[in-house]
């Protein structure tokens, strides 16, 4: 292949001529971007030229569509902790992020996505590509803001890097036109920002409600914790720990929660939500002080909300103001970053056990296991389940591998029984629910964690959505490991209509191809096996495989997950079948 | 009546302080719209500091609701604070501009008297036509529509509400002390903009 010779990046000193893409790719630099996920067109052509001479600093990663690029960047974010970094081309390019955006948004993950857009002189005629990606992006951003000047470059890249990462982070999209691209001008230095005059990432702590809240946990007999991504966002697991540890209260994860505290911890008493553990559900409306941690009240949580903790002073932990009493009433609202209020809140909390409240847990977990899950993880029948399919790798990986879960009956599946040692080992869509996110988010899950194992579980509806990615696999060479759980229906769609809709199977019988063949066609290893002899070893082959492998396993066709808060009961109507 | 299952909608005067910014009508109507809620009334000026807009918004709900919203505009990076009041806790007025035929105004005395006491002043007098003005409250230019409209009302149009609260020392010195410490950028001009002919396509 002929290529030009490459030029190092021109020295970012103040007053060097760089154009507007140089600006923006040293931007990046001293954010400290290591990774770009993004797909090429006419009008970021300019920025994609720059790229050329940044080799040694920004590594892109040609995905197969933009909707890959953005989930690859979340699971780059949701891994690293850092901001992931997108680029798009105008009009359909930059559409086809906006499922990425709102699963961003709704997760609160950091992003900073680059699209490209038409000349200046051009907006608003409808030209070639041209999309009002500012309007499209609006409701989905945490901010956005569309660039028509070079020298806007470095603040506005300044200001959407704080803005991605403080307070509730969130994904932040900017518009670039060709012209400010291109444009030279005088460079006068790139300074991060961490100050915007009309925004307040975090509210002011409020000692007064701290000291409410601690006499609330201090005088509760039944106080319980429910605990969402807010701890890891905030990166407080160590403080949400201490608090836990000093005051014996049992707590309960939203799936976006999981993995900040270790799955085996003995406070840890399970899954909240419409499939999760039956104890937590149920003790939702017994405890007599509900602590809510960085979690927000959703409706796959809560169930019905008239019929929900009723009985409770309810504290609730929050960085984001319009979280307080948008779903729940609060006794007592702590606003603020959780690794500034956790501290606080434990220096005033008197140490205790509470030992008979959690044992009240386990008993309705040892229910639980009775009912459901010894049947699930050790099956009976000669058909595989899900479950123990997560339970095998469980053993396998004890605990150390990040899973990447896709949408439907597998995630609930691999939320709820997978072991989890590490904070940010759960990468899933939790808000937008969007079939297709795993595979691209594994890929950038692997990028912003190279050192550990990456296992992306994906249901045969959802593979489909994003199976494009493989070739991105392909090409940068990434290690991930591909574990589809083959159930032959578009399966959590399929309980509810067995559940729901008298059987009425309407369109959720969904053929395959043959997965090990497409997986080949990219080069990546495969196997499929539909023999419960054949499990662990597929899956030790699939660990130890030195690349990406891909692993099919042929799983019992209609089976539910349960336990189940039906849609519209409350959370304690929770059924076992 | 109140109640807490049937809590009473009325009409709240939301106030927004926000950035001078292009795309934030668009972030702030969505809020609204999304939620189903009709805005009644939306008015947005420069505030007494340069850089710096106010929106005033009316619309009829619930408090819980407004109180919701209010967050959820606060939240958006370019604002700066927002406040809500209920009508008893505002003072408000909207204008009206009635357009009448000169002729008939300058033929009935009846007409001007009428217009004295809807205390309707002349903003234009034209040989075919005069305009009027009134300022106050939705009964109040109502009333003189009703009054105009026999005498060949041309055209009428009324202005969105603008609303002073009652009961603050207003945002001013906040707002000043925010543009003594951080003063609003200058905007920059495009240069590609307005030369749609002269600049290269690929
Ligand atoms: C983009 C998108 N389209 C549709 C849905 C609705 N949906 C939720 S779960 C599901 C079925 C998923 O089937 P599969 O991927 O095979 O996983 P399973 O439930 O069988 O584990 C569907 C269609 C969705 N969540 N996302």
């Amino acid at each position: 292949m002929l290529t030009q010779e490459k030029q190092a990046p021109a020295s970012p000193e103040t007053g060097t001529q760089l154009s507007g893409s140089q600006a923006l790719l040293h931007a990046l630099v001293v954010e400290g971007t290591d990774t770009i996920f993004g797909y090429p067109g006419g009008a970021i052509m300019p920025i994609y030229d720059a790229l050329y001479d940044f080799e040694g600093d920004l590594k892109h990663i040609l995905v197969r569509h933009e909707q890959g690029g953005i989930h690859a960047g979340q699971g780059y974010a949701r891994s690293s902790g850092k901001v992931g970094v997108v680029f798009a081309t105008s009009g359909p390019g930059a559409t086809n992020l906006v499922t990425g955006l709102a699963d961003a948004q709704i997760d609160s993950t950091p992003l900073v996505c680059i699209t490209g857009q038409v000349f200046a002189h051009l907006l608003g005629t409808d030209a070639f590509q041209e999309a009002d990606v500012i309007g499209i992006t609006t409701p989905v951003t945490k901010w956005n803001y569309q660039i028509t000047d070079a020298t806007e470059i470095p603040e506005v890249l300044a200001k959407a890097f704080h803005i991605a990462r403080s307070g509730r982070p969130g994904p932040v999209l900017i518009d670039i036109t060709k012209n400010a691209q291109l444009q030279k001008f005088d460079f006068q230095g790139y300074t991060p920002c961490d100050h915007i005059r009309s925004y307040r990432p975090k509210p002011i702590v409020r000692k007064e409600y701290i000291r409410a809240a601690a006499e609330l946990i201090n005088k509760a007999k039944k106080p319980f914790v429910l605990w969402g991504q807010g701890v890891m966002l905030g990166s407080a697991e160590a403080e949400f720990k201490a608090f836990l540890e000093k005051t014996g209260i049992p707590a309960a994860w939203t799936i976006m929660g999981a993995g900040a505290l270790p799955t085996d911890h003995p406070q840890n008493v399970g899954m909240l939500g419409m499939h999760g553990n039956y104890g937590p559900n149920v003790m939702t409306n017994e405890c007599d002080v509900l602590i809510a941690i960085g979690m927000r009240f959703d409706d796959r949580v809560t169930g019905r909300l008239d019929k929900y903790a009723k009985q409770a002073k309810v504290i609730h932990l929050d960085i984001d103001p319009a979280e307080i009493d948008k779903n729940v009433k609060t006794t007592v609202p702590v606003w603020g970053d959780c690794k500034e209020t956790l501290p606080l809140l434990t220096q005033l909390v008197e140490t205790k056990k509470h030992t008979d409240w959690l044992a009240q847990f386990r008993e309705f977990e040892q229910k639980e296991i009775d009912a459901v899950i010894r049947e699930e993880l050790f099956p009976a029948s000669g058909e595989m389940t899900m479950g123990e399919v997560i339970q095998q790798l469980n053993e396998l990986t004890k605990g150390e591998a990040i899973i990447v879960t896709d949408v439907g009956q597998h995630q609930m599946v691999a939320c709820r029984y997978a072991k989890l040692n590490h904070t940010r080992s759960n990468i899933t869509s939790g808000g937008l629910g969007t079939m297709g996110f795993a595979l691209p988010a594994a890929i950038g899950a692997k990028f912003g964690a190279p050192d550990r194992t990456v296992v992306a579980v994906i249901g045969d509806g959802g593979v489909q959505m994003t199976i494009q990615e493989l070739g991105t696999i392909m090409q940068s060479g990434i290690d991930v490991k591909i574990l589809i759980l083959n159930n032959q229906f578009l399966g959590m769609v399929r309980q509810w209509q067995e559940l729901f809709h008298e059987r009425r199977y309407s369109f959720v019988d969904i053929t395959s191809p043959d997965y090990v063949q497409v997986a080949k066609g990219y080069g990546i290893a495969g196997r499929s096996i539909n023999q419960r002899e054949d499990l662990t070893n597929a899956l030790k082959e699939m660990l130890s495989n030195p690349g990406s492998f891909l692993l099919e396993v042929m799983v019992t066709k209609e089976n539910n997950v349960f336990p189940m808060v039906p849609q519209g009961c409350s959370v304690s109507e929770i059924r076992l079948k | 009546m109140t109640d807490q299952t049937h809590p009473e909608k009325q009409e709240f005067n939301i106030t927004v302080y926000t950035e001078n910014q292009i795309g934030l009508l668009n972030r702030i109507a969505m809020i609204f719209s999304r939620r189903k809620i009709n805005i009644e009334s939306l008015n947005t000026s420069p505030s007494e500091i340069e850089g710096i807009h106010r929106f005033n918004i009316v619309i009829h709900v619930t408090e819980e609701v407004v109180s919701k919203i209010a967050k959820q505009i606060e939240k958006q990076i370019e604002v700066l604070k927002v406040y809500f009041n209920t009508n008893d806790d505002v003072i408000w007025q909207e204008m009206a501009l009635y357009k009448v035929p000169t002729e008939v105004i300058a033929e009935k005395a009846k007409v001007e008297r009428l217009l004295r006491e809807n205390g309707a002043r002349v903003v234009a007098i034209r040989t075919d036509y005069t305009v009027f003005e009134t300022t106050g409250h939705r009964e109040e230019t109502d009333a003189l529509i009703r009054v105009l409209q026999p005498y060949g009302l041309i055209e009428f149009v009324r202005s969105a509400r603008v609303a002073i609260i009652k009961d603050s020392d207003g945002f001013n010195r906040k707002l000043r002390e925010f543009e003594r410490a951080e003063p609003g950028h200058e905007v920059v001009e495009n240069e590609f903009l307005d030369s749609r002919e002269k600049v290269f396509t690929m």
